[in-house]
Parts: C-alpha cells; structure tokens; sequence
C-alpha cells in the first residue's frame, strides 16, 4: 500500500558499519526513507536491527559511515544540547515500554517536552491529553505504569514519543514483549499513526502487519540489508535465497 | 585478588602522602621533627591498638555466642519467647554503644564476690563486657536474618521427610545460614573495632587514650594534627582490608 | 505537674529510686536542654548527609577518573576509620590549624564543638549513604536510561529526575537503617563537650548520684527517638510508593 509519496528523504544511511568490540553487527549498511513513507526491517535475532535503530537517533555511535536524519549528521552531534533537536525530530518506542516509574501516564508523557524542550506547561498537558485520548486510553492519566497491562503501557510509551511532535518515529519491535491480545490493540494504533502520514521505521516480526502497512520491506541478515522492495515484491517474490529461507521459517 | 591488592597499594600510599602533607601544613621547619615525633611514640601507640584488637576479639568472641542463643530464641516457636527474645535484642541494638558502654562502667560494681572469693573487675572488662551485649542483639539480628532467608521450601521438605524442627535447624538450615552470615558478621567485626576507641571516653587506655597521653606529654599543638591523623590511618589500614574481603565474600556467597 | 513530682519524691523518699528530672525543675530544664541537643545534632546530620549522598553519588558516576577516585577514597575513609577518631581529628586536630584571633587578640578556633559534631557526623553517614545510594542507582534498569536520553535529557537532567528519584525510594530501607545509626551516633558528641543527653545526664547524675536512674531515663528517650524516627522513615517510604514498582 503505497501513501503519499513525496521526494523529500529524511533519512540517508550510507555504509554504516558498527562493531561491538570485535563483533561486527553492522557491515555497512545503506538505505534511504522518504518523508511519509513507512519502513518495516525484518529479519534473524542478531542481524542487527536494534542496532541499527539505535544509531540512527543517535543512542549508539557508528564506526564508519554517515547517517543523514532530518538534515543533521548524526555522527557529528557530541554534546546532548547538540543532540536536542535530533530528539525532537525522532522519537523511538522501545521493546520494553521503558516508562517511568515513578510517574503516572499523564507526566510520563508531559515529563520530556517541559523540562527538556521547556514548553509551556498548560499547553503541554492539552496536548498530553488528546494523545492519550487518541492512543485511547483517556481515564488513565493518573494511573501509574505498574497499575496498566503491557499493552496499555506501550500505548503511553508512543504516546510519550508523540508527545515531542517527531517528524519520524521508530519502532523496535514494540510488540515483542506482548500477548497477542494486546498486540492487536498496539498494532491498530500504530496503524493509525502511519495513515495520519507518519513516517516509520519499524523493526519487527509482525509480517502480516508489515505486509499490510509497509511501503518499503527491508531483510537485514549478518549485518547487512540483503534485500528490501515492496512487500509484495519481498514475500511474495524474493530474489534471494537467504530472503526466501527465512521467510519460509516464519510465515 | 590482583586488584584488591592494588588497591590497597594505593590506599597506604595516598595515606604516607597524606601523613607526609599534614606534617608539611604545619611548617616546613616543623615536618621533620613531626615525622620523628610520629616514629618515637609508634611502640607505645601500637601496644595501645593492640588492646583495642584485644578487646573487640573478646567482645566478638563473648557477643557471637550469646548471640546465637539469642538468635535462637528470635525464630523460637513461642510467642512469648519470641517477644522476650526481640525485647531484649531491640534494647540493645537501637541503645547508642557509648550509652551501653557508660551503663556497664557505672552500674557493674568494682569487684565481684562469688563464693567468698572475691573477683575484681577492672574497667576494661566492664567495657568488653558492654560491647559484648551490642554484638549480642547484632548477632541475633544476623542470624534471625539468615534464616529468614532460607526458602520456606527447605522446611516443608525437612517436615515432610519426619525432620523434627530441633533436626531441621540442627542439620539443615543452621549450616547453610553459617555462609550467609559471614559477610554481616565481618562487616560487625568491622564496627565493634572501630567503636572499641569509645571505651576511652570512660577511662580504659587504649589508642585514643594514649595518643591524648603522647600528646600532653609533648605539648606541642602543631603535632594535634599528624597525631589524630596516624590514629585514624592505623584503623583505616586494619578496617578497609576487612571491608573488601567482606564484598568478596558477599558476591561468592551470593543468593541466586 | 505537681501530683507527679510529688510521687516522684515519694518514690525517692520511700524506695531511693531517683529520677530528680521528674521533680527537680533544674534537672529537667537541664535535661530537656540535652534532649533537644540530640534532636538538633540528629536533624542537621540527616539531612546534610543526605545531601553529601545524593552529590557523592552523583559525583561517582562522573567521567573522570580522579573525580572518581576521589570521590571513592573519601568514602571508604569515613566507612573505615572509627566516628569518635573523626571527630577528635577535626575537633582537635583541624581546629589547631584553623586559628584565628578573637577580639581580645587570643587565638580562638574557627568552628564551635556542635558546629564540628554536626560536620564531622554527617560526613561519617554521608559517606554510608554515598554507598547505599550507588548501589540503588545501579539498580535502575539500563533501558530507563535509554529512554531518557533518547527523550533528549542530558546526562544530568536524567541523572535528576529519573535516577534518583527511583534510586532513592530502592536504597530507602537501608538509608533508613544508616540514619538510625546516625541518631544512636550523635552520643559520641559527648567526647567533644557537646551538651547532648548523654552529656548532661553525666552532669545529672554527678550532682544527684542517681545514675541506674538516669541511664533508664537516657535508654527509654533513645528507644523514643529512634522509635520515632523508624515510624517517620516507615511514613515516608509509603508515601513515596509507587503501585507496580518494587513494591
């Protein structure tokens, strides 16, 4: 399913390679996504698609390699001031849902754009309260993470990541650690955001999700991007051998 | 092992530079003969340390094993001797040492008549006997701790093989408590060290009784400094060791 | 107040068992005078050792390496070395050096005995809770940290207000345990003429030659503080209860 297509590309990864000591995760990697458009990453534990998340916003550093985001280059960014309005144009919902504690989904949410970003405080809090309306879990805003499911806890994390008005959002395999009821509700909501035009990275294991909302299917294996096209290109035609076997694995 | 090593390395280096420093802060003409003071008054402050080891290895010695019956009466069955038994332990672990310390001194008479013999009871006894009780309440504590700790899971498959709770404790949980209350028991022996210098507020010579005496006897306020200061590093070298075997021994004895 | 002082009388009267602080207005003044001392001595060093925690903590989690070390040996030389040699080290020691000139031109020192207590007592538990508070901020999830800087909060921003407060309420039991330590602590002021309860009981009891009765006065009040100070730490850990989280 193809959305608004635009030229524009907000990210540009270009050879990236990353080792951690001396395993090498990355082995240079290139892909580019264009603003609108929705990327889901597939692929074995281990092939280094976490990794590669977690450099594009910046939370790990690259060995080699540029990685374009929203126009800074992220490589370049050192201090966290510098890192800032890297934060405010990509937002990342983790596995693990990775809320605070010891604050109710109402703060959670608002925590980030006050004393970061330091906006006004009354605007936030309207703000963080039509996202939990939209993630629908409005009646929750006191409730502390430890008092909500799985499911309803990852609704806040990506409503915590829309809090900050991201031009992109990632997505690292946020369904992994649920039952598969609450997957379903988690997977309507990100769909939601992709047909608002959200731009998307996803890493995932959802390939019937994938198949649906992606634009661009990408199959990272040993550290590399073996193959990526359109899902119908990907599950239904794969050129590549190691493509075709692990697809059989799965589906 | 290595890196504890180096690290005690470090630490009596960092102390002879700071020996060396506060003896230079008091005068460049004066450093020399501070270092000459500190090294003539060594043996008799030694000796001093000494009597405190002495008294803290009494005092631990005295306390482990009351404390043991205490402990013992902590996990009783009867709730009478339960509460008898933590009455007793809470008196004398939330009273300050030096309060238990003056109690012993002042209402222990000075000598003690038993059968007609009559038994003189010098302070520092008074003062082991004083520490004794805190190491008590602490080892109950430790002790009642450890078996808390056990799994439940122990007990029920000791009472279901016909294990009577004297056996169970006896054979199975007390031994297996012994390993877990090694590290708390150091770290107590780490404490009651250092707090045997409060005997010296009440009289008894030790370190810090001698080391005002060393001081009165050279008079001269430029060595208050380096004096207190060798003090503080003897326990320092003594105590730290003490402290990082205990971690060793905390993460080997870890409970999975 | 005087059918009490008068059975107090009668008890000393009749039986020699006596507490003069129940009747004698002197005694009371003067040991009230010593129990708010202990109370003074307590307070200060709670919370300024509180402070010395959350900054050493902090402080032992910076880049560099001498911050670091520094930090770490300061720590393990107030943990090692016995409260009353501290205290005696800067009391006597410290202030030898620390001179100045009062105003009839002799030499005074700088910083007053309770001034010294204070100092000296909250270093000694600052440094404990140095500790406890390291060991309860290694205990927050890595991830937490990731989604704080991934929210754009700078090393301290995060360090504020993600670490310690979740830190804080996992070392809470054993901070309670140090500070309750540190009360039982303020005795050794004692050494340095400080006029706490200990002292002026001694003052009590020399005068009155009552000392089992004082001793029962002095261990009842302690028992009091510490037991007054445990249900206020019990208070304040429920307070700072969060539903779901280490519970």
């Amino acid at each position: 399913m193809v959305h608004r297509v635009t030229n524009e590309i907000l990210v540009e990864i270009r050879d990236v390679h990353k080792s951690f000591g001396k395993i090498e995760v990355l082995r240079g990697v290139s892909m580019n996504v264009t603003r609108g458009e929705v990327v889901c990453i597939i692929g074995p534990s281990g092939s280094g698609k976490s990794t590669l998340l977690r450099c594009i916003n910046g939370l790990a550093p690259i060995d080699r390699g540029t990685i374009k985001v929203v126009g800074f280059d992220v490589p370049s960014l050192k201090t966290d001031a510098q890192k800032i309005p890297l934060r405010k144009a990509v937002a990342i919902v983790f596995q693990q849902y990775n809320l605070f504690p010891h604050k109710t989904a109402l703060e959670n949410i608002m925590m980030a754009p006050v004393q970061v970003l330091k906006e006004d405080r009354a605007e936030v809090e309207a703000r963080a309260r039509a996202l939990l309306r939209k993630v629908r879990l409005d009646g929750k805003e006191n409730a502390y993470p430890g008092e909500l499911s799985g499911g309803q806890q990852q609704r806040v994390a990506i409503a915590r990541a829309l809090a900050m008005r991201p031009q992109l959002i990632l997505f690292d395999e946020v369904t992994a650690a649920l039952d598969p009821e609450t997957v379903k509700e988690v997977l309507t909501t990100i769909r939601e955001l992709v047909d608002d035009g959200l731009t998307c990275i996803l890493v995932t294991h959802e390939m019937r999700f994938a198949a649906e909302v992606a634009d661009l299917v990408c199959f990272t294996d040993g550290g590399v991007i073996v193959e990526q096209g359109t899902p119908d290109q990907l599950f239904k035609a794969a050129e590549q051998e190691r493509t075709r076997t692990f697809l059989s694995q799965i589906l | 092992m290595s890196t504890t090593l180096s690290r005690y390395a470090v630490a009596m280096s960092a102390l002879a530079l700071l020996l060396a420093g506060s003896a230079f802060a008091a005068g460049p003409a004066a450093h020399g003969s501070i270092l000459a003071a500190l090294w003539k008054w060594t043996p008799f402050l030694l000796g001093g340390f000494g009597f405190n080891l002495v008294i803290s290895a009494l005092s631990m010695l005295i306390g482990t094993a009351l404390g043991f019956a205490l402990g013992l009466g902590l996990i009783a069955r009867g709730r009478l001797m339960r509460a008898a038994c933590g009455f007793v332990m809470n008196l004398f672990r939330n009273a300050p040492r030096l309060v238990l310390l003056f109690m012993c001194m002042f209402l222990i008479p000075f000598k003690l008549s038993l059968f007609g013999t009559t038994v003189p009871l010098p302070g520092w006894e008074k003062a082991v006997f004083g520490m004794s009780l805190a190491v008590m309440a602490n080892v109950a504590e430790i002790l009642r701790g450890a078996v808390q700790s056990i799994p439940t899971a122990q007990w029920e498959s000791a009472e279901s093989l016909a294990f009577s709770r004297f056996q169970t404790l006896w054979s199975i949980i007390l031994p297996q408590c012994l390993k877990r209350m090694i590290p708390p028991w150091m770290s107590l022996y780490s404490i009651i060290t250092m707090d045997t210098v409060l005997v010296s507020v009440l009289g008894v010579g030790e370190v810090m009784t001698l080391t005002g005496e060393a001081l009165a006897s050279e008079n001269n306020d430029r060595l208050l400094l380096p004096f207190y200061g060798y003090v503080l590093v003897w326990f320092f070298l003594y105590c730290y060791p003490i402290g990082l075997w205990t971690a060793r021994l905390e993460r080997r004895y870890a409970v999975k | 107040m005087d059918p009490v002082a008068a059975w107090f009388r009668w008890l000393d009267d009749a039986h020699g068992i006596n507490f003069t602080v129940a009747y004698d207005a002197f005694d009371r003044a003067r040991f009230l005078r010593g129990l708010l001392m202990t109370i003074e001595l307590s307070v200060s060093s709670i919370v300024l050792s509180l402070i010395i925690g959350a900054v050493g903590a902090g402080m032992a989690r910076a880049r560099n390496p001498i911050l670091r070390g520094c930090v770490y040996w300061i720590v393990q030389f107030f943990r090692n070395t016995p409260p009353l040699a501290q205290l005696y080290f800067f009391f006597f020691g410290l202030n030898s050096v620390l001179v100045t000139h009062g105003a009839n031109g002799l030499p005074q020192p700088l910083v007053g005995n309770v001034a010294w207590a204070i100092l000296s007592l909250s270093l000694f538990a600052g440094a404990h809770n140095v500790e406890l508070f390291r060991a309860g901020i290694e205990a927050v999830p890595a991830t937490m940290l990731e989604a704080a800087e991934s929210l754009g909060y700078s090393r301290f921003g995060t360090y504020r207000h993600i670490i310690l407060p979740l830190a804080f309420r996992i070392s809470l039991p054993a901070v309670n345990n140090n500070l309750v330590n540190l009360v039982k602590t303020t005795s050794v002021a004692y050494a340095i003429a400080v006029p706490e309860m200990l002292y002026v009981s001694n003052q009590i009891w020399s005068d009155s030659l009552n000392v089992p009765e004082m001793m029962l006065l002095l261990l009842v009040c302690y028992l009091a503080l510490v037991g007054i100070l445990v249900r206020f730490m019990g208070w304040w850990e429920r307070a700072l209860r969060v539903p779901g989280f280490g519970a």
